[in-house]
């Protein structure tokens, strides 16, 4: 891995320049301050646009409707920007020059891809709980505070949702010269995987799973299956960042 | 005999047999290559020849189909970062960080290769200032010219002081007077590191080449130092320059020089004529009977020496590469 501390800190480094760090923890903040204040106001919104007409027909809502909303956020607009933010990470790289460069200096091809993944990761960390934090803030301050310990690992889960779907992502990116087919690959196996979560047995064990017990375990209750979802995702991402490496170790620069 | 001899004596770039496929398409066949420790060598030939597959394979970014290399002492296609260490690389159309200023990229580069502190500093400025980009060295790498990011990548490649530089197409964006300084710096390299240069233009290569390799079609057509090669396979040249307004009789010159058994080839080249000859005795004694014939008025009649681009068309049989402009 020689070259990796070299490569992290020039990848953090090209998140903060080039505004993507910056950009990605603003629009999660949103989302995550979004969340509550929507799911709080959504009955007067729409009362007051109906004119009195859907009066009493929406139920009045409590802090799991909060919940409910950031997970809601993050499963659409959080994966699309976790797709967006990985799907260039490499392929981009490989079809602008810029990876010739980087390899043909005293640089190994796995901390090429290791300093990658680790810096998507980290970026998408500190999203998800910069979103996390404000959505505590705001449930606290607009319906009950949350259990902080149940709700951290909440936070966790919907990470590590997302850390699934930015792996994928970038074992697509390994794998092609494009960005854009990267992006694509990576959101159909994400429309698959949420087809898949339909299916019994192995629905609880997709990405997309984590979110309803991300849900539960903001609220202070340990779902039956957490354990399994939890180390088949982990696996998961080792193994999608394992392939790209091996995969990007013999390619063509 | 010690092995500091053999290392000392033994080339600095190897191949034997490097052969690289791509699907039907044969990119490089069974390249055979040796060159020299301290030469600047200049790898030739049309587009599509294969150099930079070869410049490719030879600096670990691309893979063999069969064959193997030595650069550097390190075998090629081993992976790890031992032949990196060893090697500068600039690409056909380098590309780097937009974000990065030319110091900080060329201060990464340096990190890469271990340096570090004060060693750091002086050999990123001296660097700067070699390649003409120190008062650009705090600006952003995204608003440079094609010509100032082909220079910082002659800096980035020249950084570690490489022991075999590979340069491909080094001086295609710049300027005349880059080209100039580019080429100098590359011709000063010579006896230090060895260079490899891949390039369209025949008379830079003349300029700082002291060897060069012929490559068409994937297959080495010829190789070894430029006199030699001149010795070989050049043949004598006569260069008539008419007076201009006499297209005409120009023209029948030119027919009847193309027709005479001792001419292999008749060039017209900007107003001037330009036979090679198969014959020089039978050159010498008929060439102005057929000037006097035509009726041509001649600036200058004159043998010339043979120069590579002469020895590539007659080698390459094809369109020779623009000795002077940009391919």
């Amino acid at each position: 891995m020689t070259g990796f501390g070299l490569l992290l800190r020039k990848e953090i480094r090209e998140q903060v320049r080039t505004m993507r760090l910056p950009v990605v923890v603003a629009v999660f903040a949103m989302l995550g301050l979004i969340s509550p204040v929507f799911a709080r106001y959504i009955r007067e919104i729409v009362e007051a646009v109906g004119g009195g007409q859907f009066q009493g027909m929406i139920p009045a809502p409590v802090v799991g409707d909060a919940l409910a909303q950031f997970t809601k956020n993050i499963g659409q607009f959080g994966v699309l920007i976790a797709i967006l933010v990985t799907m260039g990470s490499v392929a981009a790289e490989k079809e602008r020059g810029t990876a010739a460069f980087l390899l043909t200096k005293p640089i190994t091809r796995g901390a090429f891809v290791g300093a990658k993944a680790l810096a998507i990761g980290a970026l998408l960390a500190i999203a998800t709980a910069v979103a996390g934090a404000l959505c505590w803030v705001y449930t606290a301050l607009l319906f009950e505070p949350l259990p902080l310990a149940g709700f951290s690992a909440a936070v966790a889960l919907t990470w590590l949702s997302l850390a699934v779907v930015a792996a994928l992502t970038f074992l697509a990116s390994v794998a092609t010269r494009s960005s854009l087919v990267a992006g694509g690959v990576a959101f159909g196996a994400f429309v698959a995987a949420g087809i898949l979560a339909a299916l019994p047995g192995v629905g609880a064990y997709m990405p997309t799973s984590l979110w309803g017990a991300a849900g539960l375990l903001a609220q202070g209750t340990v779902p039956d299956l957490l354990v399994g979802p939890i180390v088949a995702n982990v696996a998961f991402v080792i193994a999608a960042i394992g392939l790209a490496w091996w995969t990007f170790r013999g390619q063509e620069i | 005999m010690s092995s500091t001899l053999v290392a000392a004596t033994a080339p600095a770039i190897e191949a034997h047999g490097l052969t690289k496929r791509f699907g039907d398409v044969l990119a490089l066949d069974r390249l055979d290559l040796a060159v020299p420790a301290g030469s600047v060598f200049g790898f030739l030939g049309p587009n599509g020849a294969g150099k930079t597959t070869t410049l490719r394979i030879l600096a670990g970014l691309g893979h063999a189909s069969a064959g193997s290399a030595v650069v550097a002492g390190v075998a090629v296609g081993g992976g790890g970062t031992e032949l990196a260490g060893r090697i500068g690389y600039l690409d056909q159309d380098p590309r780097f960080y937009g974000w990065m200023t030319g110091r900080e990229l060329l201060t990464f580069v340096g990190r890469a290769y271990g340096l570090a502190g004060s060693a750091l500093s002086s050999r990123v400025d001296e660097v700067l200032e070699t390649v003409g980009l120190a008062d650009a060295a705090r600006r952003r790498i995204g608003g440079y010219s094609g010509g100032m990011r082909q220079r910082l990548g002659v800096g980035q490649a020249l950084l570690p002081r490489p022991a075999v530089l590979f340069l491909d197409e080094p001086v295609s964006a710049l300027d005349p007077e880059g080209r100039r300084d580019v080429l100098a710096l590359v011709g000063s390299l010579g006896g230090r590191a060895t260079v490899f240069m891949s390039t369209h233009i025949l008379n830079d290569v003349e300029r700082v080449c002291d060897r060069v390799a012929i490559l068409d079609h994937g297959r080495l057509v010829t190789d070894g130092p430029i006199d030699e090669l001149l010795a070989r396979h050049a043949r004598p040249i006569l260069e008539l320059d008419p007076e201009p307004g006499q297209a005409d009789a120009v023209a029948r010159l030119a027919g009847a020089l193309r027709v005479a058994a001792w001419t292999r080839e008749v060039r017209e080249e900007h107003g001037m004529l330009r036979v090679v000859v198969t014959d020089a005795e039978q050159a010498a004694a008929e060439g102005l009977l057929l000037v006097v014939a035509a009726g041509v008025r001649l600036a200058r009649y004159e043998r010339v020496r043979p120069t590579l681009e002469d020895v590539f068309l007659q080698l390459v049989g094809a369109e020779a590469p623009d000795p002077e402009a940009v391919a």
